[in-house]
């Protein structure tokens, strides 16, 4: 058994730190998952050094001949996996929403699709963890990403009528000390969106203003999200305007809580 | 040269998708316990009042209340237990009801869920009284509230003995609640082009 | 130009007073449609059947169509038909010339605000005027509805005010919504009683027994259509319903969707024209048969025009309805228009983060982020994106094709960042930096510190 840790590249060159806390987490957990039938081998963590990006910029500004190659890359990459697993809502929305048309042998697509996952939902649907257990001291405001919530189904959106969940919150609200924050707009969009973010700057940073802003006003002291990209946009934010509040990836916190530490 | 018609039609029909069923209408609705506490609620939520009466008398007293609140001048009814007025038979153009200040008029049923009132022209064929009054009295049998708009449209198929509120010609309108607006920065004003108050009255 | 709307939303946001106030104007809209949504357990099965009853009658228009015209014949009206939309406006002009018609009360109409209806009229000499009570203040401002639903959701009452007093004569300073609700209450029961004719769009026609609805809140298009002996209706031929039973689905998703309101206040049911009066039908195709063609596209004429899509859109809250410079704007039209004019509104389908949440407000679950991210490929396809982007996006998808040059790039974004002085990483020519900081360059990237603690792999 083989899951492939699927790293998004501005991870991978950004922020090693989210990478690193993935891997361990999956390290930890991944016991829970059968062993080989065969000769009995316990699952195995690899990083297919081919991979690069899912594609998911130039897809979403409309350009498909530049995305079809990286697709392509993406999906050999990681053809012995049996799972893709990654830190990145949107990105691994991309491969499993997006991919049609991109990837020329659909047997190899469909196959990827299913067996692609963003992490929090790896944690709690493939490998059953209710809860985490240990310790993070303060006050979290939750940022549910849109393409986590909308395309990949990680909570219930304030949309629609149906009953309320979050797999990330089901991760994060058992932590002794972490206490999670309310929202007046439970699920905005923070307004990073890709090249959005470039193409559209002055509305995208308004957005992320106001997000921080709803998150201020709750009394966050850390800003988490099982997207960085959306902390990207939004730690841009803060940081510029020299705001007295933290982003951390979830997989950061989940190995804070857990005293795992992040070595890199 | 084709027709305009005939270019639409064939346009579409080139164009037209793969057809798709029709769905049936049928579904577990919202049910209310007492529909008519729940009508009332609804209205009230919008501004509307209603009030249960026994009896004409009490219908005349209702209406009596309204038509002192309002300072009626002249008021049209079609109640004869509440004649207005003004005689409905000396009205043949719509504008003439322009100075009606009270109108009592009748609705066929009420919706629960969203407390409107269906209306016709069929008893006053000047369907301009429904709007230009400045004040609107609408009086339904208690009997007659459907919980949902299904049930509506159900009930709507079934009158005039099964052929059906739209069989032939006329105008009907769910009213639901005082005219109002809010186009100036979303603030709620009741009395925008029509009527600038609604009572139903249910009668028991 | 490929920026078109990203460079008025800029202009847009520069307010940040008066931007901040219209998003929380329009979240308030949508917090209100939340609410009403979840009054009705049923609300998701709601959505399922309207979208199935608008696919059917797309997939069977022309015979629809057709026994909606046998039906509002019988019943005694007359109907029209339009290719597009100087017909439209041809036919509407006939009609009104041939009753001697000099002043014509409209209701909201999207469909006469698409044909440019208004100027016509006047440039025929006759007079027209929108009476919803937003219509009627963008008309009076001249300037074109910022939004299907709520036309003047973009002034302020203190603008209200000083316009009325400059256009009605009201108390100078006069702000009060009520005091000026009332004014045009006055004035425009003047206009309603010397009209000749009445012109009302149509919320939905239905083929099964000929009539159509025309919902308001303010009973305009009643006072506008029942006082004159002729009512003209407009109809956009997706306008459709097979039957009127349909309308149990459709009218408990309208209000909720658009105002959070249970229902309008007036759900008016038109069957024919009133004793002693007229009725006219105009059926309007203005390239609608056109995307009814497109397999991408054409789950766009599903939309019932309610304004959701609008109101909870994290751009258009903040961009304003001017800046997509269009009739219908925000997510819904984002779409219809690059289908007419894919050149002049290439910008639109960028208008959007691709957050989701208009298709999932959508009561006719059209799936509109899904189909603003197929435009976007069109236009890609069709060669109409900025030529600055269009090689960014080439540039950055050769990059990452190849992973020796991704690794050899990363490496070189990581350290120039690192020791590049602040003025040459923050330039104009760098949009993330403008508000934004850059993220602080790790001294590693990820598969680098993989490669050194897993040399066997």
């Amino acid at each position: 058994m083989r899951i492939g840790l699927f790293i998004p590249c501005y991870i991978d060159q950004f922020y090693p730190r989210v990478g690193v806390a993935t891997l361990r987490l999956l390290e930890r957990f991944a016991d829970r998952l059968p062993r080989d039938a065969g000769n009995g081998a316990a699952p195995q963590i690899v990083f297919p050094r081919q991979q690069t990006c899912c594609g998911q910029p130039m897809a979403n500004a409309g350009c498909v001949a530049d995305a079809a190659p990286v697709a392509e890359l993406f999906t050999a990459a990681f053809a012995d996996c049996d799972y893709v697993v990654g830190p990145s809502g949107s990105c691994v929305a991309m491969i499993r929403k997006h991919y049609h048309g991109l990837v020329r042998d659909e047997a190899a697509l469909a196959a990827l699709q299913n067996k692609t996952y963003e992490l929090c939902e790896f944690l709690v649907d493939v490998l059953g963890i209710e809860s985490i257990d240990g310790k993070f001291p303060g006050r979290v405001g939750l940022h549910q990403s849109c393409h986590g919530v909308r395309e990949l189904g990680l909570a219930q959106g304030s949309e629609r009528v149906l009953p309320d969940f979050s797999k990330v919150r089901t991760l994060l609200q058992g932590i002794e000390g972490l206490e999670l924050t309310g929202l007046d707009r439970p699920d905005e969009c923070c307004g990073f969106g890709g090249t959005f973010a470039v193409f559209e700057e002055a509305v995208s940073c308004m957005m992320g203003r106001d997000r921080v802003a709803d998150h201020e006003r709750h009394g966050a002291e850390v800003l988490a999200s099982a997207d960085m990209s959306c902390l990207m946009h939004l730690g841009g934010l803060i940081r510029r305007e020299e705001k007295p509040i933290r982003t951390m990836h979830v997989a950061e916190i989940m190995c804070e809580a857990l005293r795992i530490p992040i070595d890199v | 040269m084709k027709s305009s018609r005939d270019q639409v039609l064939a346009d579409l029909r080139t164009n037209a998708p793969p057809p798709t069923p029709l769905p049936e209408l049928a579904g577990d609705w919202i049910a209310y316990d007492d529909p008519l506490a729940q009508f009332t609620a609804v209205l009230e939520g919008i501004g509307g009042r209603v009030r249960v009466v026994h009896g004409d008398e009490e219908l005349r007293a209702a209406v009596a209340e309204v038509q002192q609140q309002v300072a009626a001048a002249n008021t049209l009814s079609v109640a004869p237990a509440a004649p207005g007025n003004v005689d409905p038979a000396s009205l043949s153009d719509p504008h003439d009801l322009a100075d009606i200040d009270l109108a009592v008029l009748t609705g066929d049923f009420a919706v629960a869920e969203n407390g409107a009132v269906w209306v016709t022209d069929r008893q006053l064929p000047l369907r301009i009284a429904y709007f230009i009054c400045q004040h609107l009295v609408l009086i339904v049998p208690a009997a007659a509230v459907v919980p949902t708009m299904h049930a509506a449209y159900d009930r709507l198929a079934a009158m005039h003995d099964g052929e059906g509120e739209f069989a032939t010609p006329a105008f009907g309108c769910f009213v639901s609640g005082p005219s109002k607006t809010a186009d100036i920065e979303q603030s709620l004003v009741i009395g925008a082009h029509g009527a600038r108050s609604l009572t139903v009255l249910f009668t028991g | 130009m490929s920026s078109a709307h990203a460079a008025a939303a800029a202009e847009f946001v520069a307010n940040d007073e008066r931007a901040h106030w219209h998003d929380q104007a329009l979240w308030f809209v949508r917090s209100k449609r939340d609410k009403q949504a979840h009054s009705l357990p049923e609300w998701e099965r709601l959505r399922e059947l309207a979208s199935a009853i608008k696919l059917h009658t797309m997939s069977h228009l022309p015979a629809l169509l057709e026994q909606f015209e046998a039906n509002a014949t019988r019943l005694g009206a007359k109907v029209h038909w339009a290719r597009d939309a100087a017909e439209h406006n041809a036919i509407v002009h006939g009609i009104l010339a041939e009753h001697d018609v000099r002043r014509v009360c409209k209701s909201k109409s999207m469909l006469t605000e698409e044909c440019h209806l208004n100027p016509y009229l006047e440039r025929h000499g006759i007079e027209v005027t929108d009476t919803d009570l937003g219509e009627w203040i963008v008309q009076l401002r001249e300037e074109p509805p910022s939004h299907i639903v709520l036309p003047a959701i973009h002034i302020k009452k203190e603008e209200v005010g000083e316009l009325f007093h400059r256009k009605l004569g009201t108390d100078a300073g006069a702000t009060d919504p009520k005091y000026l609700t009332e004014s045009a209450r006055q004035k425009l029961r003047e206009k309603f009683l010397a009209a000749d004719a009445g012109i009302t769009g149509v919320n939905f026609g239905m083929a099964d027994t000929g009539g159509f609805v025309v919902c308001t809140n303010e009973g305009n298009a009643d006072l506008g259509a029942s006082l004159p002996r002729l009512h003209i209706a407009s109809m956009g031929i997706e306008k459709l319903i097979p039957r009127a039973a349909d309308l149990g689905v459709f009218l408990r998703l309208l209000a909720r969707s658009a105002t959070g309101q249970p229902i309008t206040t007036y759900s008016s049911h038109f069957h024919g024209p009133p004793p002693g009066g007229e009725l006219h039908i105009v059926l309007v195709d203005n390239g609608r048969s056109r995307l009814l063609g497109s397999e991408e596209f054409r789950r766009s004429l599903n939309c019932i025009r309610c304004g959701a899509c609008m109101n909870t859109c994290p751009v258009y809250r903040r961009s304003g309805g001017h800046s997509y410079a269009v009739t219908v704007p925000g997510p819904i039209g984002s779409i219809i228009n690059p289908a007419r004019d894919p050149a002049e509104h290439n910008s639109l389908p960028y208008a959007c983060s691709l957050c989701g949440s208009c298709s999932d407000v959508c009561p006719v679950k059209i799936d509109l982020h899904s189909q603003l991210l197929v435009w976007r490929r069109e236009i890609v396809a069709r060669g109409l994106l900025g030529r600055g982007k269009r090689l960014l996006m080439k540039l950055t998808g050769a990059v990452l094709r190849r992973p020796w040059l991704y690794r050899t790039g990363g490496r070189l974004a990581r350290f120039g960042l690192k020791y590049s002085p602040r003025w040459l990483v923050y330039t104009r020519l760098n949009p993330w930096g403008k508000q934004r900081e850059l993220p602080e360059p790790p001294k590693q990237s990820f598969r680098a510190w993989y490669a050194k603690h897993h040399k066997r792999d």
